[in-house]
């Protein structure tokens, strides 16, 4: 909520004609979510200050409503950090207050706009997503000496750590405008929060100010990604509404899983395919379908005449049916797939009858007790003929680095099991529901720890 | 059947009239059914071509007349089919749909004399076919008349003449056989005899029947149902036939058929039969009793109804049992089903043929007595119960008392016959409702679904509502059988009208005086999480009444139906303890049960919602310390330089003590925790125990309960102080007051104001169950540091609390009917609706501050 600028260039109060505010005065500009304040703390030949100070208004914030509709209800858009950190209002408020700065114009001494002069600035609390890192990632390349001060979420409890708040300074020579546009920028970079309060155009205006640099800025991908991302689905806001306390939100992040994550999902719905087609199945669901990946390369493949596609989020299904371009399918092929909600833990009519079945990286997002009754619903009512499992293979998270013993690929996984762990819960399923199972390894072997994935194919003995 | 000028036909029958065109059909039917049960071929082609002669449009208006005639039929409405009908193509779709309803096809043939038909023709300018179809059509009626019976149709009323249909004053509609819905019991239902006499009149005496000259009467008028099989294998078969026959005579028993009974009949009638499965001792014994004995079973075993449904369609009897849709009907398949039941087409490993388990797919709401396949123990699934316990097999004879849902048995005398599938009970099972309840279907929850409750009548669960419930039970919840509950959200009291509150007791006292409660109780509130406990004596309780193995003596879930503890050990640690506190203090004995489900806080705090502190609220205290720290330093420098900035100093000065506050508010519920005494858990409702729930009585002897346990385990059991205050004595409001402002003073959370009766109910159904007054500081934390500024708080104290208290009542009328269906041991899926119901009110939009 402080951004402090001082500037050391002789005479250093030529920093309140650049900025065009007078500095014997405390000036008030509005800002959409409150007021900021301008005043001058020190002003001298040698050295001048100027603070830029927000006073966003906690309350309007919420009853404004000019966030996207459906955000209303969760609880942290009530209390949360936005009075009280640099962020996209830090930025609307320096365009306010700062407008001609930015826009390299100065009345009374034009000279002054091109010329470098050594400035410091300190931002009070800057959330940063990513840490120290991000920051340098962000401002030495161009040019800034960085001091960073992280601050503990409560001294009290050591336990909680540390919080993404640091007391930003950083020193460069530069003009004010450029220092403007960079802060303009990166403040919001930086922060990475969701823009609830900000519209989309809105942003796509802030990336314009950076013209001048940002092209040739190396972060300049990241720095455009956080922009766009962060848009939140209603059907997500729905269960943040419901869990409120009880999830944390990096719930639905994936952890850093090696580079070689993308290849080997691809190799793995191929296998899936690839087993699918040899069982030649006709009619076949995909159980846990998310967004639709495997569903695609199924559709692709004539001899299935029927796929069914299934998954508990519903969130997921909406951007299958989107990924997939459902609606553009000509009404021959639209008649072969069908989406539905379904659930793992529920019997449902709906799945039984088909030929086969694929559950890709699924099971281990079930509780390692709620098996049992995925289990009936597999393999004692649906009476598929084949069924196809892929899940992780614990062994070979030792070839991972940073990976400590015991963690997880994911942070929603409720296990991940050995390749003994998922033979023995595998065989003793074929020996319970009469089927043969197989085992195959997914991706490429190690010969100690074994592939990335293991994958399980059932075949009913009662169909032989 | 025309007799004395009325037509008899059954209740639920598909009436099919025929009769050439001008014939009077319409007419007809109109005199004597509702417009409503008459679907005319004529309309639905008019409904499909807005012409109601084109024939073109035949066939689609057929289509709709079937389906419209089918959704009837399933409802078990009479229904008149007015069409020509003449064809016996015509006549076999309906006879088809009649019996795909079970309901018993009528033929009302409406044969006029060529002559009228066709004046009649011709003074309606409206059909604008020749006139010469119409010979055509009587030829083929007259030609089919003869042939209905053959067809399949079971009445069949032909009118000749105008002057017969006009004589015609009434059609009645005669009850079915199987309808005793108007016999209200009470009952003793009884299970496959098979020529057991001795064990039946023992049974029969036990159940309090007094005998006077072979009749078996009741002092409570109690009657007998016999649910077949009361022949074969047997040593006294004549004996069981002469004891039912004179009983069912004299009105004092019920008796429906069996197979092997049905199979007697064949015999008695000299019908070629294979003479197996005990038939033979029947012939022998039957042969030594007179000829008119014989033909006196044979026409009351021949006479013999299906199935009877009773007490208002709430009891279902059928020798084999019987799928709801065929409840009441009538038809070759229904009678099938009552006597054979349905098989699977597989032999099992005794050379038996498998029974198709209908009743696992049962969800009707009668009741189903039935028996035919010996079980060494009868078992409720899903509302049915199979009371066969073989006692030709050396088993015993059961009766089911109805409505009481008591068992009562004799053993068999002796091994009568040998089983050819062992009857042995399998020990250490689970039961056959709870290996059922195993898995749960997905078409009891998603969708729209309106649940019943007893005390807040129904309750709509929307579609979107279900979708995001789906998600939350499928991904996080613990094991549906655990879930017999989830508590229902509290709504705060209405905003206070002293300036520097938002919430203060007056308001929640002035709600509950305006209900008409006169007494309130006032609990402390902690701040911790709201938990739901269930702990056993042992496991073996928990797998005798939750059908759960393996997974503890009980568990601790969040309101949200999560794992409170992510660590199965230190749950099951924790349960010990609470378990302890429970031996201790005598609970289970004086409750007489060996588990129990406490609604309870659980704290701290920041045990459960670590991330919620992290991520929010230590967070912003964070990050408006060290602001508010750098803005106030930034301003007290200006003011050396700058009068003005002065007043701003002030503000930002404000909101540097309100952020101290705001931080000093949440660490009061934050505490480490590195051992199990470090927990604290407060419970507040004991919600159920073996057979009971507690909702019938006040709270404050939830809480003395309560307290007693509390004073075993103090290490870990927090009992919470409370006041019972009487609103209409000032002094007592008023000392509540000073409490809360006491012990908001200190920081607490507030408290909660209850009913004093855990239901309170006035004209308008049920009151708000509980009401939470939350102190000032700890508001802050819902609200924001700055809340407490006067501009803030008077936009704040605009709150609307329609919505949270609606939700309120429906969710506690979800909890308390949930447990209630726990307590009455009712299949899993009627209880996991209203918890599911729960969840998915809980996913409604609400201001999530209240």
């Amino acid at each position: 909520m402080l951004l402090t600028i001082t500037s050391t260039h002789q005479p250093a109060s030529d920093l309140s004609f650049l900025l065009h505010k007078h500095p014997d005065k405390v000036h008030e500009v509005e800002i959409s979510t409150g007021k900021a304040h301008v005043f001058y703390p020190e002003v001298s030949e040698t050295r001048c200050t100027v603070c830029l100070l927000l006073d966003i208004d906690p309350v309007g914030l919420v009853r404004r409503n000019s966030g996207p509709r459906g955000n209303d209800f969760a609880l942290e858009q009530y209390v949360n950090d936005r009075p009280y950190v640099a962020s996209s209002f830090m930025s609307a408020a320096i365009v306010k207050a700062f407008s001609t700065a930015m826009n390299g114009r100065c009345k009374d001494k034009p000279e002054l706009v091109t010329v470098p002069m050594p400035l410091e600035v300190e931002l009070s609390a800057l959330p940063v997503r990513g840490g120290e890192a991000v920051v340098k990632e962000l401002f030495e390349p161009l040019g800034y000496t960085i001091h960073l001060q992280r601050h503990p979420i409560d001294p009290k409890f050591p336990e909680w750590g540390e919080s993404r708040y640091f007391t930003v300074r950083l020193s460069n020579t530069l003009t004010v405008q450029q220092l403007l546009s960079h802060l303009y920028i990166l403040i919001p970079v930086c922060d990475n929060d969701k823009h609830y309060w900000i519209g989309q155009q809105e942003m796509e205006k802030l990336l314009e100010k950076g013209m001048d640099w940002l092209p040739t800025h190396p972060a300049r991908e990241f720095i455009t990604l956080r922009y766009l991302k962060h848009q939140r689905s209603l059907a997500n806001q729905a269960m943040e509404i419901l869990l409120k306390d009880e999830v944390s939100e990096d719930d639905e992040e994936e952890t850093v899983e090696p580079e070689q994550k993308l290849r080997i999902h691809d190799v793995r719905l191929q296998a899936v395919r690839d087993e699918l087609v040899n069982a030649h199945a006709k009619t076949v669901v995909d159980l846990g379908c998310g967004e639709g990946k495997l569903l695609r390369l199924l559709l692709a493949e004539k001899q299935f005449e029927r796929i069914l596609g299934m998954d508990v989020s519903y969130r997921s299904l909406e951007i299958a049916q989107d990924k997939l371009k459902l609606d553009k399918l000509s009404p021959k092929q639209r008649e072969r797939i069908e989406l539905i909600q379904g659930s793992l833990t529920y019997r449902d009519k709906r799945i039984e009858g088909f030929d086969a079945a694929a559950l890709v990286e699924v099971i281990e997002h079930l509780d390692e007790p709620r098996l049992a009754a995925l289990e009936k619903i597999l393999f004692k009512y649906a009476k598929l003929v084949d069924v196809i499992i892929t899940t992780p293979n614990a062994e070979y998270n030792q070839r991972f680095e940073n990976f400590e013993p015991g963690q997880m690929r994911h942070n929603d996984h409720r296990f991940e099991w050995s390749r003994a762990e998922f033979q023995q819960w595998g065989n003793r399923i074929a020996e319970q529901y009469n089927y043969n199972v197989v085992y195959k390894p997914v991706g490429e072997e190690d010969p100690e720890v074994g592939a990335l994935t293991q994958m399980a194919v059932f075949k009913t003995r009662n169909s032989l | 059947m025309a007799n004395n000028n009325n037509i008899h036909i059954p209740e639920l029958s598909l009436v099919v009239l025929m009769g050439a065109s001008s014939s009077g059909k319409s007419t007809f039917a109109r005199k004597h059914f509702k417009p409503t049960e008459i679907i005319s071929s004529d309309q639905c082609r008019a409904l499909v071509s807005d012409n109601e002669n084109s024939q073109e449009a035949s066939t689609d208006a057929f289509d709709v007349a079937r389906f419209i005639a089918g959704k009837r039929l399933k409802a078990g409405l009479l229904t008149v089919i007015d069409a020509t009908n003449v064809q016996e193509s015509a006549r076999k779709d309906w006879i088809r749909l009649a019996r795909e309803y079970h309901v018993l096809p009528v033929a009302i043939v409406i044969n006029m004399p060529e002559k009228l038909c066709v004046q009649r023709h011709e003074t309606r300018p409206d059909r604008d076919f020749g006139k010469h179809v119409i010979p055509q059509q009587i030829s083929q009626l007259r030609r089919s008349v003869r042939h209905l019976k053959l067809e399949g149709f079971r009445n069949i009323i032909e009118l000749r003449t105008p002057e017969e249909v006009d004589a015609i004053e009434a059609i009645i509609r005669d009850p079915l056989y199987n309808n005793k819905k108007e016999e209200h019991g009470p009952f003793d239902i009884i299970g496959d005899v098979h020529g057991c006499y001795d064990e039946l009149v023992e049974l029969i005496l036990e159940l309090g029947y007094q005998h006077t000259e072979g009749i078996y009467s009741h002092p409570a008028g109690r009657k007998l149902v016999f649910v077949g099989d009361l022949v074969d294998r047997g040593p006294k078969t004549p004996e069981v036939l002469d004891l039912v026959m004179t009983n069912v005579k004299a009105g004092t028993a019920f008796c429906v058929p069996g197979n092997h009974d049905a199979k007697l009949v064949k015999w008695l009638k000299g019908k070629d039969v294979t003479i197996a499965h005990g038939l033979q001792e029947s012939i022998d014994q039957l042969n030594k009793k007179t000829p008119a004995f014989r033909e006196d079973v044979k026409q009351f075993l021949d006479g013999l109804i299906s199935h009877y449904v009773f007490d208002g369609g709430n009891l279902v009897v059928a020798h084999a049992g019987l799928r709801e849709e065929m409840h009441g009907r009538g038809s070759g398949a229904v009678r099938d089903f009552c006597m054979y039941g349905e098989t699977t087409g597989e032999i099992d490993e005794f050379g038996l043929p498998v029974r198709y388990n209908w009743a696992a797919e049962y969800k009707g709401k009668a009741m189903v007595v039935y028996g035919h396949t010996p079980v060494p123990e009868p078992q409720w699934l899903n509302r049915t119960i199979d009371i066969d316990t073989g006692c030709v097999f050396g088993g015993k004879l059961t009766a089911l008392r109805y409505p009481e849902k008591e068992l009562m048995s004799v053993p068999s005398q002796r091994e009568y016959a040998v089983s050819k599938r062992p009857l042995h009970k399998k020990e250490g099972q689970l039961s056959l409702q709870q290996q059922h309840d195993d898995v749960l279907d997905i078409a009891d929850v998603t969708g729209k679904h309106i649940v019943e409750t007893s005390y807040g009548h129904k309750i709509t669960i929307k579609e979107e509502n279900a979708i995001t419930a789906l998600e939350v039970m499928s991904r996080f919840a613990i094991n549906p059988k655990w879930l017999i509950y989830l508590p229902p959200t509290m709504s705060p009291s209405e905003t206070s009208k002293l300036d520097d509150y938002l919430e203060y007791p007056t308001e929640a006292f002035e709600y509950y005086r305006s209900v008409g409660v006169e007494k309130v109780v006032c609990e402390e509130k902690h701040m911790g999480s709201r938990a739901v406990v269930i702990v056993g004596r042992d496991e073996n309780a928990i797998k005798q009444t939750f059908g759960i193995e393996n997974e503890g003596i009980g568990t601790v879930y969040t309101r949200t139906g999560r794992h409170y503890f992510t660590d199965k050990k230190t749950e099951q640690d924790f349960l010990l303890e609470v378990n302890d506190a429970l031996e201790k203090s005598g609970f289970y004995d004086r409750f007489q049960t060996s588990w129990v489900c406490l609604d309870t806080e659980l704290m701290p705090w920041s045990a459960k919602a670590q991330s919620l502190l992290e991520t929010q609220y230590g967070s912003v205290g964070a990050a408006a310390k060290q602001s508010l720290h750098s803005a106030v330093a930034a301003l007290q420098q200006a003011t050396t330089r700058n009068e003005a900035v002065f007043s701003l100093l002030q503000q930002y000065k404000l909101k540097q003590q309100q952020t101290t506050q705001f931080i000093e508010a949440y660490c009061r519920y934050c505490w480490p925790v590195h051992r199990l005494t470090d927990y604290k858990l407060a419970p507040f409702h004991i919600l159920a125990t073996e057979g009971k729930t507690w909702v019938d009585q006040s709270h404050e002897w939830h809480m003395e309960n309560i307290q007693l346990i509390c004073e075993e385990a103090p290490a870990v059991l927090l009992s919470t102080p409370y006041k019972i205050v009487d609103l209409n004595n000032e002094a007592s409001i008023q000392d509540a007051t000073n409490w809360w402002l006491s012990l908001t003073a200190k920081g607490g959370e507030g408290m909660v104001v209850k009913p004093f009766d855990y239901i309170h109910t006035n004209k308008k159904g049920l009151v708000q169950p509980a009401i939470k007054i939350r102190g000032q500081e700890y508001l802050r934390i819902i609200y924001g540091p700055e809340y407490t500024t006067p501009e803030n708080l008077n936009r704040l104290k605009s709150r609307g609390l329609s919505t949270k208290r609606s939700l309120a009542l429906r969710e506690f009328a979800l909890g308390v009917e949930g447990l209630e269906r726990f307590i009455k041991k009712e299949p899993l899926r009627r209880v996991h609706e209203c918890v599911f119901g729960v969840l998915a009110l809980e996913s409604e939009p609400v201001d999530p501050r209240l």
